[in-house]
Parts: structure tokens; sequence; C-alpha cells
């Protein structure tokens, strides 16, 4: 099964993606993880002000098989966050890449390893078998 | 076919009823003005005897069950749960036992309490036993509480971090979190069990110990127990036995032998007491002579005349639970051991683990499995059936419904993708097992030929598949007619 990586983002190796907007970054989860978690049933994010090292857990998500942790790939201070997520959960599986984005941090500078779109492409391939 | 089964409020018409009061023999008396419900008991359903009956019969005839079918749910030990168990709780003096009568009017109950900690110790190798959490999640937080406890009594309450691994039960780290510790995960390794090197590096002098499932969620020994034990040791940590998968080691390794310090028992899984109905469970503990001052109570302790008494341990942690733990489970769990004795109990696990490997054989050349090697009680599969375009393990799940079998634990551990967790028990035939089989090697052909009777499964159920989304992003919670009138539109 191949899953989208558009080209113009970086990836963890959990699974989050990373768009730089300006001098902000938006982050979401991959179609991968989208695929793996299922229907998404409830996301909990966090307040804006709220800021990050890198790796540190930012919210959960939950599916309709597991509740997951969400990894902020980069370190930073959370200038928006997706509400319209708290009411429909649906974007997160039908459009990962844009109307399921989940927060917007200002960075700080650190940063978790972070995979461009054929990397990561790899990566996933190589956890299917 | 309409299926639906109306709810008492649909059932209800004003003035029936199924009770008939005696006559009032004492002085008429108003409750209080504070004590009424103000709502005039509008939406209250009315109904005879007979209608109240049959409408529970009915929901009960669509239950699946033990008593009427295998139910290899993984990590939940669904086993048969032998009747004499239920005549033994019936006895009068248990049965009818009230939790605040004297000592001295109760002492058959005590001593089987009594003998129920004695064998519990001996059949895991601890020294001391509290009967008191209603269930394992609160048997995992009793122990908690009680190494915090052991760490404070110290000095030591510097260590504030508790390990767990990644293929743990979610209660494990729910409990760490909720006695107020920080958990650290430590990563499975190539063969299932704790990463050694992963485990060295997130010991310190903060850890207050590490909880750890054996047999693990995987269904697999942990090979390296004795070591894992030993580090954690040597970092002054504690060892936690989650004794949820007790049911394949007894009588052949006892937990306080091979380096644990605390655990419990889920004796609603492995001492055969009924569940699967939301409870009542029981989730007895155990620990080592260390670990004993600071137990819950009240424990039960023999006299010198040889009668019996409650005691709580002066440094107890408290209470876990009003009155004496889940009275009647105590008595199924102990006739279960007296039933069986110690051959019996050895044989119990060597057979679930011999079952749980008939299956894993039979089906892994379909069904790839999570780990290749001997497993113990239960084992994980994947539900990647080769060449079969978008069927999930869900639809494998769903489809055995139709052949009859309840579903296995699915999506279980996290860290294997599409998991199918198989847990024959010990109480299954070979030919109930070998139907289980033929069923789900049908499923994977089914899977690959005609796709779509697997994601319409299931089709010969009272319902069909449930919304479990829509079920989650927007619960209806209480009996709502309007609600309930747009759902069954459709």
């Amino acid at each position: 099964m191949s899953f989208k990586t558009p080209p113009d983002l970086r990836y963890s190796k959990s699974h989050e993606w990373v768009r730089v907007d300006g001098d902000a970054v938006v982050i979401g989860i991959t179609d991968y993880a989208q695929d793996a978690l299922g229907d998404v049933v409830y996301v909990e994010l966090p307040q804006v002000g709220a800021t990050y090292g890198p790796g540190d857990t930012f919210g959960v998500i939950e599916s309709v098989k597991a509740s997951s942790d969400l990894y902020a790939p980069v370190a930073g201070e959370v200038v928006a966050v997706n509400d319209a997520l708290e009411s429909d959960q649906a974007p997160i599986n039908s459009d990962p890449y844009n109307g399921g984005w989940l927060i917007r941090i200002k960075p700080s500078g650190a940063e978790e390893e972070l995979l461009d779109a054929g990397a990561y492409a790899a990566f996933v391939e190589s956890l299917q078998h | 076919m309409d299926t639906y089964e109306p709810p008492l409020y649909e059932l209800s018409s004003p003035g029936k009823h199924g009770a008939n009061l005696p006559a009032l023999d004492v002085p008429k008396s108003p409750l209080p003005d504070a004590l009424l419900r103000q709502d005039n008991l509008a939406d209250f359903p009315e109904l005879s005897e007979p209608e109240v009956i049959r409408h529970y019969t009915r929901i009960s005839q669509r239950n699946f069950c033990i008593d009427t079918g295998m139910y290899p749910l993984g990590s939940c030990t669904m086993k048969y749960n032998p009747k004499v168990h239920e005549e033994a709780a019936r006895i009068p003096g248990f049965g009818a036992a009230h939790p605040l009568q004297d000592e001295s009017l109760s002492q058959g109950a005590l001593q089987l309490m009594f003998e129920l900690q004695n064998y519990l110790g001996e059949i895991s190798g601890f020294d001391a036993v509290s009967l008191q959490p209603a269930a394992g999640a609160q048997g995992e937080f009793t122990g908690i509480l009680v190494f915090r406890a052991y760490h404070l009594s110290r000095g030591e309450g510097e260590r504030n971090e508790v390990l767990v691994p990644d293929a743990a039960h979610g209660t494990n780290p729910a409990t760490a979190a909720m006695a107020g510790f920080k958990v650290i995960e430590i990563k499975s390794d190539a063969r299932g069990n704790v990463d050694i090197d992963d485990l060295k590096s997130k010991l310190s002098p903060r850890t207050a110990g590490m909880m750890l499932t054996n047999p693990n969620t995987l269904g697999l020994f942990e090979e390296q127990i004795v070591e894992v034990s030993r580090l954690v040791h040597e970092a002054g940590g504690l060892m936690y036995g989650d004794g949820a998968n007790f049911n394949a080691i007894l009588g052949i390794c006892k937990p306080g032998q091979v380096g644990f310090d605390f655990m419990h028992y889920n004796l609603h899984k492995t001492f055969t007491t009924p569940h699967g109905g939301g409870g009542p469970g029981s989730g007895a503990v155990g620990c080592t002579a260390a670990l004993a001052p600071f137990l819950p109570g009240p424990r039960v302790r023999q006299k010198d005349d040889g009668s019996y008494e409650f005691f709580t341990p002066k440094q107890s942690v408290g209470r876990m639970k009003v009155f004496h733990g889940n009275f009647g489970m105590l008595v199924r769990a102990w006739t279960y051991i007296r039933t069986l004795g110690p051959d019996g109990l050895r044989e119990v696990s060597e057979t679930a683990v011999l079952n749980a490997n008939y299956v894993r054989v039979k089906l892994d050349d379909i069904y790839p499995p999570a780990v290749d090697r001997i497993c113990m009680h239960e084992s994980v599969l994947k539900g990647q059936i080769a060449g079969a375009k978008g069927v999930r393990t869900l639809d494998i799940a769903k489809r055995l419904i139709d052949y009859n079998f309840h579903p296995p634990t699915v999506y279980f551990p996290l860290l294997v993708p599409e998991a199918l967790m198989i847990e024959p028990t010990e109480t299954e035939t070979k030919r109930n097992m070998d139907r289980f089989i033929d069923a789900m090697r049908q499923i994977a052909h089914e899977a690959v030929e005609n796709p779509d009777l697997l994601h319409e499964a299931p089709t010969t159920a009272p319902v069909r598949r449930l919304d479990e989304v829509r079920a989650a992003r927007q619960p209806i919670l209480r009996y709502n007619a309007e609600a309930f009138a747009k759902l069954r539109e459709g």
C-alpha cells in the first residue's frame, strides 16, 4: 500500500509532518499515520502559548482502535491550534495534510531528526515488512 | 427481519406495574421534599413483570457468552467457569454473610480468606497476600502505592519514575501516572523481550520500579526476566508483576522467585471466576516480606487459639475497597484451587500453552505471527492476508461472528500492526479449536475471493456492523426518544 508524502514537507519518524509557513511551522499527522490509526474520534490539542521541546508530547489522538500521543517534531511555542477538529475530526483522516492540520508552532530552533519525503516514504515502506 | 428490541421506555404505558406492595403496617410518613424527584417521574417506565422478564431474557439470548461458544479473546482469558463454583458461592454461610457481622460469626468466611491468601502466596512464591483490590487495575494501583510507601519509608522520595515496556497493557502507564509517577517507556527487542540496552539506558536513581507482564502481551515469556529484575534491583527499583497472564505459568514458574517484588492476580481470569460482563473481578495482590508492611487491609490472620481475625498492617497504604474485596469471587477462586490441586493447576497452564501453540501453528502460514517464537497461552498474529486487498483485521473479526465465534482481541498490543490476539484457553477441546481454525482459514480464502463478505459482516448477528466511529463521535449516553427515533429512521 502506498501513502501520500507531499514533497514540500518534512517528516518525523513518529509520523508527524512539518510545513514551513513564513516564520512559523504547521504540524499534522501523516497519511500513513491516519491510515494506521483508523477513524479518529477525538483529538486533544494544547492551548495557544504552550511551549514544547523537540519530541515532547503535545497532545493525544484517539481512534476507534487506540489512543496515541502526538510528539512535537519541532520545538517552540504554539501560536494556533485547529479548533475545528474539536467538533469534527474527519479531516484528519480525509485530508491529513491540509484540513487535518493540528497546531502551528513558532519554532525556537531545536528539532527532532526530520526526513524528506523520499526518506520518509522509504521508512514507511520498511515498517510494512 | 427487524431485530429491534424496544427499550423499557418504549414498552411503558401508564398504570401497569409488576410489584404489589404489602399493606402499610406503620404510620404513614412522607419523604422530605428535598429527597423527592422534581420531574414527577415523567420518564419512569411502567411495565408488568412478564414484560420486564421477557425484555431482559431476550437481550440475554443475544449475548455471546462462554456458555454458548468459544471465546478466544486474547489477554482476557475467557475460560469456562465451572458451575460448582456457583454452588459454593451460594452456600448460605458465604452468600448470606453480612460484611459487618462480627468476626466470631464469620469464622468460616475468614478461614476461606486466610487459606486463599496462603494458596496464592504459595503458587506465586510471595510471603504476603491481600485480597482487597476489586480488579486487576486496582491491584496495580495498590502495588504502585506500596512502591511509593516503601521508597518514602527509606527516605528515597526522589524515585519518581516507573518503567513500562511498549508492549504493556494500557493500565500499567495509567496506573503509574495516576499514582503520581512519570512513565518511562522501554522498547521491545526483535524477539519480543524487553530490550536490555534500552532498559539500562533508562535506569537511574529516579527509578521507583518497573511494571512487567510475564508472559508479556505478545504471549511470549520474557526470556531475560532474571536479568531484567537484577538490573532494576541494582538501580534501587522494585519489580511489579502484572499477573494478567499468570494463567500460562501456574505450577511452572513462581514470579516471586524470578525477581518480582509485588504482583496482582486476576482471580477472574486465572482462577476462573466469571467475568466479561463488567465484573465483579478480583485483583488480589501478593508481595515479598519487605513490602508486606504496606499492604492494604483488612487481611486475615490466625490467632494462637486457631481462630481467625482481621488485621491491617501498621504502615498500610490503606483500604482499597469497602469491606473485604469481592468476597464471592474469593469463594470461587478457593474452590478452583482446591478442586485442581497443585498438579491440576500445572496442567491448566500446560494445556493452555499447548492449545495456543496448536492454533498458532495451524494458522501462521496465512496469518503471519508478530514474532516467530513458541508462544505461551496466547499468540499474536497479523490480519495481513496475502492477496487480500482492503481487508483489515476488523473485517476478519466481524466475519468470525458469522461463523459463531467470538472475535479475538484486535489491534492490541499496539506495536503489532493489524494485531489479532488469540487465546483459546485450556478449556477448549481440539474439536472446537479445529472448527475455529477452519473458520479462520475459510475467512482468509473469502478475503481474497470475495472481500465484500468480510466488509459486510456480520450478517447473521442480531445487529449488523455497528458504526463505531459515530458512536464515539456522537455518543447518546442515555435514553432519548427523539434521538432513538432518528437513529431508527437511519
